[in-house]
């Protein structure tokens, strides 16, 4: 039954976010930031873990909503299909393989007293953000010059000139990422058991 | 006009929100799905800051946020279905073997 509403409020954000460029941006902006704080809220505290992944998808469909919300429209397409489209996934294949059941005492009771302390430190910050007054420099791109040529091309140039070492040491990361988690995964063979492995 | 304010403050809830999933759950995949959310705080920052500040640079960092999620995503799972093959556990209380 919660599966099911959390998927129609993940479903109503994609289409929200279709939606975004008729409709005001205040109210969006409610509605998107208001749904993914209760989706995070909903991740960290429901029971069974695939109910979380589920919140945890409706999280991301939000964020995608607020990054179309800030003229940032590639991040938002990257956002849907890296990742609500493959590390989600990915996490659900896990708990599915894993099959695991729902844990009659998921909290660390004995560490309650941490989410005191995180509240405290939470208004502070809050209070601290609200007041502050965010001026600086302004860079060279207003979104009306990205406009004109597109958001993904503009970010395209900017990543193959400006951020090109980074962009090459991620692919690097990211290859050794995948022959690592492959590596680790693989299962053990006869030689690793009897213990004369190499 | 939606202030930066706004965004930076929703951010800020989500990034505790991350936080105390992480300090509070026990199950593994729970704690990681925690710091996903995490970096979608940072992530939230980054690009409302880029609107503000007429910079494309803080979207150009948010893909690459994305990407090392990915690769962060892919090792954690990994190694979570080698403990378990192991343990026969998720629960971050029983994975204490380099524990000081």
């Amino acid at each position: 039954m919660i599966l099911v509403f959390i998927a129609l409020v993940a479903l109503i954000g994609i289409v929200a976010g279709l939606t975004v460029f008729v409709s005001s941006a205040a109210g969006l902006f409610a509605y998107f930031a208001l749904v993914s704080i209760a989706a995070g809220v909903l991740t960290v505290s429901l029971r069974n873990p695939v109910h979380c992944g589920i919140a945890l998808l409706a999280l991301l469909g939000h964020v995608a909503g607020l990054f179309v919300l800030l003229h940032a429209e590639f991040v938002a397409v990257v956002q849907i299909i890296i990742y609500a489209g493959a590390i989600l996934i990915l996490y659900l294949f896990v708990l599915m393989l894993l099959n695991l059941k729902t844990e009659e005492r998921y909290f660390h009771r004995r560490h309650a007293w941490f989410v005191v302390g995180v509240g405290a430190l939470t208004v502070e910050l809050l209070l601290v953000l609200l007041t502050s007054q965010y001026g600086g420099a302004k860079g060279p791109a207003p979104v009306e010059v990205v406009e004109e040529v597109g958001n993904s091309m503009a970010i395209g140039i900017l990543m193959f000139s400006d951020y090109l070492l980074p962009f090459e040491i991620v692919g690097v990361f990211l290859l050794g990422a995948i022959v690592g988690a492959i590596v680790l995964a693989k299962p053990p063979t006869r030689a690793d058991l009897s213990g004369d492995a190499r | 006009m939606v202030p930066v304010s706004a965004y930076v403050t929703v951010s800020a809830i989500l990034f505790v929100t991350g936080l105390v999933g992480v300090l509070i759950r026990r199950n593994f995949i729970i704690v990681l799905m925690s710091i996903e959310i995490m970096l979608n705080a940072a992530n939230i920052n980054l690009v409302a800051f880029a609107n503000h500040l007429d910079s494309l640079a803080g979207q150009v960092m948010t893909l690459f946020v994305i990407a090392i999620a990915a690769g962060e995503a892919a090792v954690g799972l990994a190694i979570i279905i080698v403990v378990f093959r192991g343990k026969m556990a998720t629960n971050v209380d029983q994975i204490n073997l380099l524990k000081w």
